[in-house]
C-alpha cells in the first residue's frame, strides 16, 4: 500500500493558505448534525475539542484522568516557541521552520513543518486572549528567552509552568463549550478500541474507570489526541498513566505508526536515585540558558563540588561546542552527558550524573534575578534531592521524555485509516528524530486551534459516510474483545505484579533501545521481548474484578500494550541503521562521535503495519522531500 | 547511603462511595528515606498484590506536583506535614522512624469518597465551568501586544493562576470552603485587561456555583493558605469578597 501523505503543491510558504482554500467546507447548519469524538484532553485535546464546539460540532471528549485539566501537558515547564521576533534578533517563520528541520535532523516532513511555524504566531495571540499570564517586562509586553537548538530568543513562558497554563488556557475553553452544551465530557474513561466500519473510524470502546463498564461511542470521526509511549521505559518523565494503549489500539486495527524508535531522552533530569523509583523528574531545559555544565576533569575526584576549583572543572559542552556551548540540542547534551559517565567521569553515588551549576549566574546576575527565573524548579529540585541548588551545583542526567514517532498523518493529521486523527505527541510528523525545547507545546495547539479545524471540515464533507450508531455489529465485536482481554488478565493469578514486568521491560529497553543502540543489541531485545510478554500472560497477579474501581486493572491492560507495542520500537530501531537525532546506532558515527546520518538509504519516515502479535511487522515508507532545507550534517559548533 | 526507617500506617479503607470505611494497619518496614510518599504507597500495594488483596486506591499522575491529581490527609494534614507540596513531593526523609502516619482521604460533601483515599472533585470542574474562562473562540483573538499588561498585575495573576485545583484547601478547611480555589480563579482573570468584560458576571457565577456544590464558607481559618501546595494567598479571597460586591454594583 503506497502511502500518500497528500502535502499541497506550491511554495512552502504558500501550501497552507492554497489548502485551506481548497479544502471544502462544512457549512455552519450542518455542523450540528456531526459529533466527533476526542480522546485526551491535553494541548492538542482540550484545544481541538473546544475549537471544534466552537464551530458547531458536538464534541465528545474523553479523559483518563478525573478532570480535563490533569492532563500530562500540565506538567511542561520551560516555554512555547513562536515565530515574534519580539526581540528583534532576526528571527522568522522561516527560520523557525529552519531550526526545528534541522533540529529534527532533516527526517521530518518540510511541510508540515512550515505550517507550524506559520500558526505559531497565532497560538501566542490565542493564549494571551484567554488570560494565560505569560511573563512580561516592565513595558506590559511579553518577555521571551532563547531555547536549546536556536539562536535566538523566541521562547514565551509563565515562570516553570507554561505547560500547566497553556493547558488551563485550553481547559477553560473546553469548560466553557461545555458549559454552552457544545462538549461533552467523559472523563475517567479509557479508550479500549477503535471501531472500524467500510475502513473507517467511526468510533471507541471506552472503560468506565469507576464502574469497569464498557461503554461504545459511535461519530462522524475520531481524534486521538492521546501523548506519547515514554512510558514503554517504565523510568521517564511522563506522568504514570501516560501510555501507548488508544494509539497502539488503532494500529492493531490498521493505522500505521510511524518512526516508534524515535525517543528523547532529556539532558536535565534528576538522576535516579534507588529501585523503588516511580518516575523521573525533568528540570527544565531553559536551566541550560544560565547553568553551566560540567564534571570533574579528574575520574578519581572525591570533593564536594563547591571545593573543586574552577582550573580542574571540565566544561564539556562550551569546549566541543562553542557556538550553542550548554544550549546544543536535547539529543547532542544527553549523549556527551552518557560520554563522559561512561568514561568514569560522573558524579553523585551511582557516578550516573553530571554537574549543572548555577555559581557563575548568580555571581554575574545576582541571587533574586536567578530566584525570579527557576525559583520553582530550584525549590523542586531541593524537595527531591535534599541539596540546595543556590550553593551545590544541581546533578542531573538524561531521562526519557517525549516520543516523536507516533500514529503515520498525512498533512491533514489523518492516519492511513480515514476518519481516524491525531494530533500533538501521538501523531510523528512534525520533530523528525529529535524534537527542539518549546516546540511540544507550539505543535500540541497548532493541530488543535489551527490545523485540525480546517482540515477535518475536508473529510467529513468529502466522506459522506452513512449513519452508523453504537449497534453497528463492530461495535459488539469490538466490546467483546476489549471485555475477553480483560477477563483473561484477570484469570491469569500468577505470581509477579504488573509494575515488577513494567520495569523488566523498561530497563531492557533503556540498556538496548535508549541513548546508544546496536545491532546486537537490539536482536538481543528482540529475543527477549517475547519472552517477557509470554511469562506476563502466564504469571502477572491482577487483584480485584473488572466491574469496579481497579487500578492494577487499569495498568495491567497498559502493560500488556507496551509489551507489544516494543517489538515494533526495536524492530524500527534495526531497520534504520543510521543515527539520526535521538536515534544514535553506534555502528554509524563520526570520526567525533556525533550522529551520522545516512541520507541515500534512509531519507523516509518508517511506517509500520501491525501483523499480528509476535510477528514482524510490515513496513511501508514515506519518502521526505526537502525542497527548501538543504541536507547537511548537523552541526553545532 | 540511604536511610531506612520502619513506620506504622493506619489507612483509611473504603470499598465505595456509600459504604461503610474503617481504618486498616499496615505495618511499613525498611523504607528508603529518599523515597516519596507515593512511593511508600506503591511499595504497601505491591505486597498486597502479591498476597493476592486489595491494593489501596489513592489518585497520582505526574507525581512531580503539577497536575493536581494525588491528595491525602496525613495526621490531620492535607498533603502532609511540608508547607508548599504535594503528597508526591513528600519524601521520606520528613518522618521519624518509628512514628504512626494516619492516612485519610480529602472529607467534604462536595467531593464524594469513590474508594478509599480517591474523591470525586468534579465540582471544581463544574464550577469553572460557570465562569473561570475569557470567552474567546479560537481565531478571534487580537494581536498579543496589543494590549499591554502591567508586569505587577501579569505577576500577581501568574501566583493565582498556579491553583493545580488539587482540593487541599477544601480539604484543610473546618468549613470545608472552596473559597481560595475559586478566589485564585476570579483573581487571576481580575488582574488582566482580557478578563474585564466578563469580570463581574464570572465572580457572581462561580460563587452561586460553589455554594450548589455544597462547599462552606470561609470565615478565616487561614488553613487552605497553610495546606495550599502552591501556596496560593489568602489575599485572593478578600480580592473574592470585592469583586462579589463589585458585580452587586456594576451588575453584570
Amino acid at each position: 500500500m503506497s502511502l500518500h501523505a497528500k502535502v499541497p503543491h506550491g511554495p512552502i510558504s504558500e501550501k497552507w493558505t492554497r489548502h485551506k482554500f481548497d479544502m471544502k467546507l462544512v457549512n455552519p447548519a450542518n455542523r450540528r448534525k456531526h459529533t466527533l469524538i476526542v480522546v485526551g484532553t491535553g494541548l492538542a485535546g482540550a484545544s481541538a475539542a473546544a475549537s471544534l464546539a466552537e464551530m458547531g460540532y458536538n464534541i465528545k471528549s474523553f479523559c483518563i484522568q478525573d478532570s480535563p485539566r490533569r492532563a500530562h501537558s500540565i506538567a511542561a515547564q520551560g516555554g512555547i516557541n513562536a515565530a515574534k521576533n519580539y526581540q528583534n534578533d532576526g528571527d522568522s517563520v522561516y527560520r523557525l521552520f529552519y531550526d526545528t528541520v534541522k533540529g529534527g535532523d532533516y527526517r521530518s516532513r518540510e511541510a508540515n513543518v512550515y505550517r507550524l511555524a506559520e500558526v505559531s504566531v497565532n497560538i501566542i495571540d490565542q493564549c494571551v486572549a484567554q488570560g494565560v499570564p505569560f511573563a512580561r517586562e516592565y513595558g506590559g509586553l511579553l518577555d521571551n528567552r532563547s531555547f536549546g537548538g536556536a539562536q535566538v530568543s523566541r521562547t514565551f513562558y509563565a515562570r516553570g509552568q507554561t505547560g500547566q497554563q497553556l493547558l488551563l488556557g485550553a481547559y477553560s475553553a473546553l469548560m466553557k463549550e461545555v458549559k454552552r452544551g457544545g462538549v461533552e465530557i467523559f472523563p475517567r474513561r479509557e479508550m479500549l478500541e477503535l471501531v472500524v466500519v467500510d475502513g473507517h473510524a467511526r468510533g471507541i470502546v471506552v472503560r468506565n474507570l469507576l464502574t469497569g463498564k464498557l461503554e461504545s461511542h459511535a461519530a462522524d470521526a475520531v481524534i486521538l489526541a492521546t501523548g506519547g509511549y515514554g512510558n514503554v521505559f517504565y523510568l521517564s518523565t511522563n506522568a504514570k498513566a501516560c501510555n501507548v494503549t488508544a494509539a497502539w489500539r488503532a494500529a492493531r486495527r490498521g493505522a500505521f505508526f510511524a518512526n516508534p524508535c524515535y525517543t528523547q531522552i532529556h539532558p536535565t533530569c534528576i538522576p535516579v536515585s534507588g529501585d523503588y523509583q516511580s518516575k523521573l523528574t525533568l528540570m527544565s531545559e531553559s536551566l541550560r540558558n544560565d547553568g553551566r555544565i560540567w564534571v570533574p576533569k579528574d575520574p578519581n575526584e572525591k570533593r564536594p563540588p563547591s571545593q573543586i576549583p574552577e582550573e580542574e572543572r571540565h566544561y564539556y559542552l562550551e569546549e566541543k561546542y562553542p557556538a550553542f556551548g550548554n544550549l546544543v540540542p536535547r539529543d547532542v547534551a544527553s549523549r556527551n552527558a552518557k560520554e563522559q559517565c561512561d568514561n568514569g567521569k560522573g558524579v553523585g553515588g551511582t557516578g550516573m550524573a553530571v554537574y549543572l551549576d548555577f555559581r557563575e549566574a548568580i555571581g554575574r546576575l545576582g541571587k533574586d534575578a536567578i530566584a525570579a527565573r527557576y525559583g520553582n524548579l530550584f525549590q523542586m529540585y531541593e524537595k527531591i534531592v535534599d541539596s540546595d541548588p543556590y550553593k551545590d551545583p544541581m546533578m542531573i542526567f538524561p531521562a526519557v521524555h517525549y516520543t516523536m514517532g507516533g500514529l503515520w498523518v498525512d498533512y491533514n493529521l489523518m492516519s492511513n485509516l480515514p476518519g481516524l486523527h491525531v494530533l500533538g505527541e501521538a501523531n510523528f510528523s512534525d520533530h523528525g528524530a529529535n524534537r527542539l525545547g518549546a516546540s511540544a507545546l507550539m505543535q500540541g495547539l497548532a493541530d488543535g486551534y489551527f490545523v485540525i479545524p480546517y482540515t477535518i471540515g475536508n473529510y467529513i464533507a468529502t466522506e459522506k459516510s452513512a449513519h452508523v450508531d453504537t449497534d453497528h455489529p463492530a461495535f459488539k465485536e469490538a466490546e467483546t474483545a476489549a471485555g475477553e482481554r480483560i477477563e483473561k488478565l484477570l484469570a491469569v493469578r500468577g505470581k509477579r505484579t504488573v509494575d515488577d514486568f513494567h520495569r523488566e521491560l523498561g530497563l531492557l529497553l533503556w540498556d538496548k533501545c535508549g541513548m546508544g543502540r546496536n545491532q546486537g543489541g537490539l536482536e538481543e531485545a528482540l529475543r527477549k521481548i517475547p519472552e517477557i510478554r509470554e511469562e506476563y500472560w502466564q504469571n502477572v497477579t491482577v487483584s480485584g474484578s473488572q466491574g469496579t474501581f481497579n487500578q492494577t486493572l487499569e495498568r495491567a491492560g497498559r502493560v500488556a500494550d507496551f509489551l507489544e507495542f516494543a517489538e515494533m520500537m526495536v524492530f524500527d530501531a534495526l531497520q534504520r541503521k543510521e543515527s539520526c537525532g535521538g536515534h544514535f546506532r553506534e555502528e554509524s558515527q563520526t570520526g567525533e562521535g556525533e550522529a551520522l546520518r545516512d541520507d541515500e538509504n534512509f531519507c523516509y519516515a518508517a511506517a509500520w503495519e501491525f501483523n499480528g502479535a509476535g510477528k514482524e511487522p510490515i513496513l511501508h515508507k514515506e519518502p521526505l522531500e526537502f525542497e527548501e532545507v538543504h541536507l547537511a550534517q548537523r552541526s553545532y559548533k | 547511603m540511604a536511610e531506612t526507617i520502619n513506620l506504622t500506617l493506619k489507612v483509611w479503607r473504603q470499598e465505595g462511595p456509600s459504604s461503610k470505611g474503617d481504618f486498616e494497619v499496615h505495618e511499613a518496614t525498611d523504607i528508603d528515606t529518599d523515597m516519596s510518599f507515593l512511593e511508600l504507597l506503591d511499595v504497601i500495594n505491591a505486597g498486597l498484590e502479591l498476597a493476592g488483596k486489595d491494593p489501596i486506591a489513592f489518585d497520582h499522575d505526574c507525581r512531580e506536583g503539577i497536575c493536581g491529581m494525588c491528595g491525602a490527609v496525613i495526621n490531620g494534614q492535607a498533603h502532609g506535614p511540608d508547607t508548599g507540596t504535594t503528597l508526591c513531593q513528600l519524601h521520606m526523609r520528613r518522618f521519624k522512624d518509628g512514628s504512626t502516619l494516619v492516612i485519610e482521604p480529602w472529607r467534604s460533601s462536595a467531593f464524594p469518597i469513590i474508594k478509599d483515599l480517591v474523591v470525586d472533585r468534579s465540582s471544581f470542574d463544574r464550577i469553572i465551568q460557570a465562569g473561570g474562562y475569557v470567552s474567546v473562540r479560537t481565531g478571534a483573538a487580537p494581536e498579543a501586544h496589543s494590549v499591554p499588561v502591567p508586569k505587577v498585575n501579569a505577576d500577581k495573576a501568574m501566583d493565582a493562576a498556579q491553583c493545580i485545583g488539587c482540593g487541599a484547601c477544601v480539604a484543610a478547611c473546618p468549613n470545608a470552603s472552596a473559597m481560595l480555589f475559586v478566589g485564585a480563579k476570579v483573581s487571576h482573570l481580575a488582574l488582566l485587561p482580557h478578563g474585564q468584560p466578563e469580570r463581574a458576571r464570572r465572580a457572581k457565577a462561580m460563587v452561586q456555583e460553589m455554594d450548589e456544590e455544597g462547599f462552606g464558607n470561609c470565615s478565616n481559618y487561614y488553613e487552605c493558605e497553610a495546606a495550599c501546595p502552591k501556596e496560593i494567598s489568602v489575599s485572593n479571597i478578600a480580592r473574592l469578597n470585592r469583586e462579589v460586591v463589585r458585580a452587586r454594583l456594576v451588575g453584570g
